[in-house]
């Protein structure tokens, strides 16, 4: 019965932090409110038994997405300060008429999608059993990890593509003149209290960091998530003003970015001389082949995930 | 009802409340915040799928969702580069021919 009740009060409060994240007035408070039903979603998922997707989506999904929504708020306000402030912020929305239109629209949506969700049938095919009975020959033991870096290492792969993509995508945009303005504030930079949280919170986040990345293998964790730690820990030095943006990439920070989809390619394409197919892991060297590549694209996760929040082609360090 | 499904048509909802503000608002920003809920909603959907029978789970689903999560980063990461560029040479955040300030 409790049970019931924490799930309505989830369940709830995700479509009232919705409404709110979506209709709100201001709108920094919508990205307020973003970050807020982020972390609501991740107690969801715990309770749906996904502690690999709760872990990724408090990082990733509310923090880092949090960061770059508040850095581009805070962009368009200063790029061109408009003569109204209320500009930027504004609710500019269709008229009456249209607004009532797909407000019936989005009820239409709502009612065909639940329709099909009661009256849906049984799963074909229990992709779950077959994981969990091949398990043995993955080289890792929690299941997340063994589809995510050997079933399906595949799509991990492409998608570490996809995140390099995207960081060049960003990188093609931005225009190249370009004066890449401080993130911090004097108060970051001067102030002894961040100084000391940073002393305090730094190790403690390479530790965690390298946690996930080894404990991936048998417990919820793995690449995505310690890379995203890491990342915080890099934006958390980028938006003290401990790392400076520079307008060109140093040689080694690019092999940083390229070092994962680098490690990852290679070690798909090396397996192929033992005989098997693209990313069929010989089953005595898997466990350490995965090992290999997670710590490859943890490493260019974080610095990847750190470049698209400062938007800037490099960073360097500053010393105070 | 079990609790998949109690997930499952939250998520329906969600989605709901996000495309009506994907479509309604002209704020740029607006229309990726949106974006990303809608994400979040087909993301609880699959996570609430995965748990259809209660006494096991299935991982599928789940990885799925992890390549989710940094693939939707990536792409706002870029829809936030392409916003700011928008705004820096137009000063517009939306995608009509309206001036923003003369609106006011």
């Amino acid at each position: 019965m409790s049970d019931w009740v924490f799930d309505g009060l989830l369940g709830t409060g995700l479509l009232l932090l919705g409404w709110q994240t979506l209709i709100s007035r201001d709108l920094f408070r919508s990205i307020i409110w973003f970050v807020v039903l982020g972390l609501l979603m991740t107690l969801c998922w715990v309770r749906l038994a996904a502690p690999d997707v709760a872990l990724a989506e408090a990082a990733i999904g509310a923090g880092v997405t949090g960061a770059l929504l508040l850095n581009a708020y805070r962009a368009l306000l200063i790029d061109k300060p408009p003569r109204h402030p209320s500009s930027v912020v504004a609710r500019h929305r269709q008229t009456t008429a249209w607004a009532v239109g797909l407000a019936a629209f989005s009820t239409i949506v709502v009612g065909g999608i639940s329709w099909a969700l009661l009256n849906l049938p049984q799963a074909g095919v229990d992709l779950g059993t077959l994981v969990r009975s091949r398990l043995a020959e993955s080289g890792v033991s929690n299941v997340v990890t063994a589809v995510l870096l050997n079933f399906r290492g595949y799509d991990t792969l492409l998608e570490v593509a996809v995140l390099l993509l995207a960081l060049l995508g960003v990188w093609t945009v931005h225009p190249k003149d370009e004066t890449f303005s401080e993130a911090s504030s004097d108060f970051a930079q001067n102030s002894p209290l961040v100084g000391a949280l940073l002393h305090l919170l730094a190790p403690l986040l390479v530790l965690i960091g390298a946690y996930l990345l080894w404990i991936g293998a048998y417990a919820p964790g793995g690449a995505f998530q310690a890379g995203a730690v890491l990342a915080a820990f890099g934006v958390m030095l980028y938006l003290s003003g401990r790392l400076t943006p520079t307008p060109t990439a140093t040689f080694s920070l690019k092999l940083l970015l390229i070092f994962g989809p680098g490690v990852f390619s290679l070690i798909a394409l090396a397996v192929m001389f033992w005989g098997g197919a693209l990313l069929e892991y010989p089953k005595d060297w898997a466990s350490l082949l995965i090992l290999a590549v997670e710590t490859g694209v943890t490493i260019s996760i974080a610095v990847t995930l750190v470049l698209l929040v400062s938007g800037s082609p490099g960073l360097k360090r500053t010393y105070q | 009802m079990t609790q998949s499904l109690f997930f499952s048509l939250t998520a329906a909802g969600l989605f709901g409340i996000a495309i009506y503000s994907f479509l309604v608002y002209e704020h740029l920003l607006r229309k990726i915040l949106a974006l990303n809920v809608m994400g979040n909603a087909i993301f609880l959907l699959l996570i609430a799928f995965a748990r259809r029978d209660s006494t096991t789970v299935d991982p599928v689903p789940h990885a799925m969702v992890l390549t989710g999560i940094v693939i939707a980063v990536s792409a706002t990461a870029f829809a936030l580069a392409l916003l700011q560029r928008l705004h820096r040479e137009s000063g517009k955040t939306r995608l009509d021919n309206v001036d923003d300030e003369s609106q006011q």
